[in-house]
């Protein structure tokens, strides 16, 4: 044994540690295709929607629509980079790789497993989620000193859907079946959340189920950052906030009972 | 002598399935212990038990000093895990696999840069250190894997069937690297169903058989007890070995199938004229075989 025997406790901090770098050295041999996916999509709708609509749609609660557009699609980013590395990833290292065996046979335990699996998605959903708006500000969206929070924000949004993600790969026995909840679930959520129009025109149930949409209140907090807080937005943090920490323990409750048994 | 591992009445259901049954095991520190058993036996459960990766429904289990599952983290802190099957990051190079395990396995920054070097020259692998996991046959990824579970210098070394699947070069090649460890003072408890290879590198062979422990000992002495000195091979057509086997029957004659021939068992103690055959040593294969029985479940 190299060095003196190891304290260890819940949560430890070299156990995340762990689980982080083997992530970070696996993240150089795939970085570029994930950068690709996780950016390139999201530009593709911004710029779709921004010139496509925008040529019918000029202004949208006072906006040009390029920048309606350009806020929202941090949210999509967000989800995209996070919720499916989120379920894909997962279910390949625990089901097909057995990486989550090689690991929990070390010194780690099922909660840092998928805290620091969540962590590192989110941080990269953090710094995905802002390529839309950098587009924007190509397209004529103003600089603001918000825009400095959005990192922030997208990566707790993006701890959320990571989880979420997890939770999904630990429910389903077969990665075929994913297709069910991206059809059923995550599809409807990214049409229903304001990213590109608002969900004031909506029917009166719509624009309730958008209100228990964590990617509402995303789009809501990301488009407030760079054109002004409101009030209202300590409802869409504390939202954020909520469902991160609900789907984060659900996800490790899951898991557990999944890898070890 | 202290016990690195030791199992009292260990007990694993799945569903309506027993795959640990009351299972008593002992690893005194220091010693290689061979888990020996057929496929079905219980010997991978018995090895997550020992990582905490299953939960026991009974009994008592204590690794190094810690009682599972409870203190299963400290315990893991101590031992390192070959798997069965090949777990490694297939994309990263020799090094980086090893270097995600220092952190893995808490080695002080300070010793980083010595573990990774004294895994590579355990694996034999210094001048493959970057090379590509894909790019490794498989009796280097076999040694990379063993040696992952070395990077900080465990205590206790479980290995779950370590040469299967591998070619007679690359397993005496990993014997030789199992033996070495032993020799270093490592505790090792070591499942496999080859029998050459708890012969040669257990001091003590548990056999378990329907997640039970059916017999305990050094090899040589459970050769004595269980099949005695000598055996006799009878070879023929499969009508001659089914009259010789019912004649042997009918004399009491202990007996196994050997696929081609059938054996009798301690023939030096036998009255009576014995068949023609071939005598040779009994092994351990013919306690496995007398132990787990021969019928394929």
């Amino acid at each position: 044994m190299i060095g003196p025997e190891p304290r260890v406790r819940r949560l430890d901090r070299a156990a995340l540690q762990g689980v982080l770098v083997r992530e970070v050295v696996n993240f150089g041999s795939f970085w570029r295709s994930s950068t690709f996916s996780s950016t390139v999509e999201p530009t593709i709708y911004l710029l779709a929607f921004g010139f496509g609509f925008g040529s019918l749609v000029s202004k949208v609660n006072g906006l040009d629509y390029v920048q309606f557009v350009g806020t929202g699609t941090v949210a999509t980013a967000v989800l995209f980079s996070s919720v499916f590395p989120g379920m894909f990833s997962t279910f390949v290292k625990y089901q097909f790789q057995r990486t989550y065996d090689a690991i929990l046979a070390a010194p780690v335990d099922t909660e840092e497993l998928v805290t620091g699996e969540a962590l590192w998605i989110a941080a990269r959903a953090g710094t995905y989620g802002c390529v839309p708006m950098l587009v924007a500000m190509a397209f004529g969206l103003a600089p603001a000193w918000g825009m400095l929070v959005v990192p922030l924000i997208a990566f707790m949004s993006g701890f959320g859907w990571a989880c979420f993600g997890i939770l999904v790969a630990a429910v389903m026995k077969s990665i075929d079946n994913f297709s069910y909840v991206t059809s059923t679930v995550i599809t409807p959520l990214f049409l229903v959340a304001g990213t590109f129009f608002p969900i004031s025109g909506l029917p009166e149930w719509a624009r309730i189920a958008a209100n228990v949409n964590p990617l509402y209140h995303c789009v809501q907090l990301v488009r407030h950052a760079v054109f002004g807080f409101q009030a209202e937005d300590l409802w869409h943090l504390g939202f954020i906030v909520a469902f991160g920490l609900l789907v984060w323990r659900l996800a490790i409750a899951r898991m557990e009972r999944k890898l070890v048994n | 002598m202290s016990l690195a591992i030791s199992l009292r009445g260990a007990v694993k259901r799945y569903g309506a399935v027993t795959a640990v049954d009351g299972l008593d095991l002992d690893v005194p520190e220091g010693t290689c212990v061979g888990l020996l058993g057929p496929n079905g036996a219980g010997k991978s459960t018995t090895m997550r038990l020992l990582t905490a990766q299953a939960i026991a429904d009974q009994g008592e289990l204590e690794v190094l000093g810690h009682r599972l599952p409870g203190d299963s983290k400290s315990a893991r802190a101590l031992m390192g895990v070959v798997p069965q099957l090949d777990n490694l990051d297939t994309t990263l190079t020799v090094e980086q696999n090893l270097l995600v395990f220092t952190y893995l396995y808490r080695v002080p920054r300070a010793s980083r840069r010595d573990a990774i070097e004294r895994a590579l020259a355990i694996a034999n692998l210094g001048d493959r250190r970057g090379s590509r996991v894909d790019e490794l046959s498989g009796g280097m990824r076999r040694r990379l894997l063993i040696a992952r579970a070395l990077v900080h210098e465990p205590r206790l070394v479980l290995l779950d069937e370590p040469t299967v699947g591998l070619d007679p070069q690359v397993r005496q090649e990993l014997w030789a690297l199992i033996d070495r460890l032993r020799s270093e003072g490592v505790s090792i408890l070591m499942s496999t169903h080859y029998i050459e290879e708890a012969e040669r590198l257990a001091d003590t062979v548990t056999v378990m058989s329907h997640g039970k422990a059916v017999a305990v000992g050094r090899p040589a002495d459970l050769v004595a007890e269980h099949a005695g000195r000598e055996a006799l091979e009878v070879y023929g057509a499969p009508a001659r070995l089914l009259e010789v086997e019912s004649d042997a029957r009918e004399r009491g004659w202990p007996t196994r199938r050997t696929g081609t021939s059938v054996t009798i068992l301690r023939i030096d103690a036998l009255n009576g004229e014995l068949p023609a055959g071939e005598r040779r040593v009994a092994t351990l294969e013919d306690v496995f075989v007398l132990l787990t029985g021969e019928e394929i479940a």
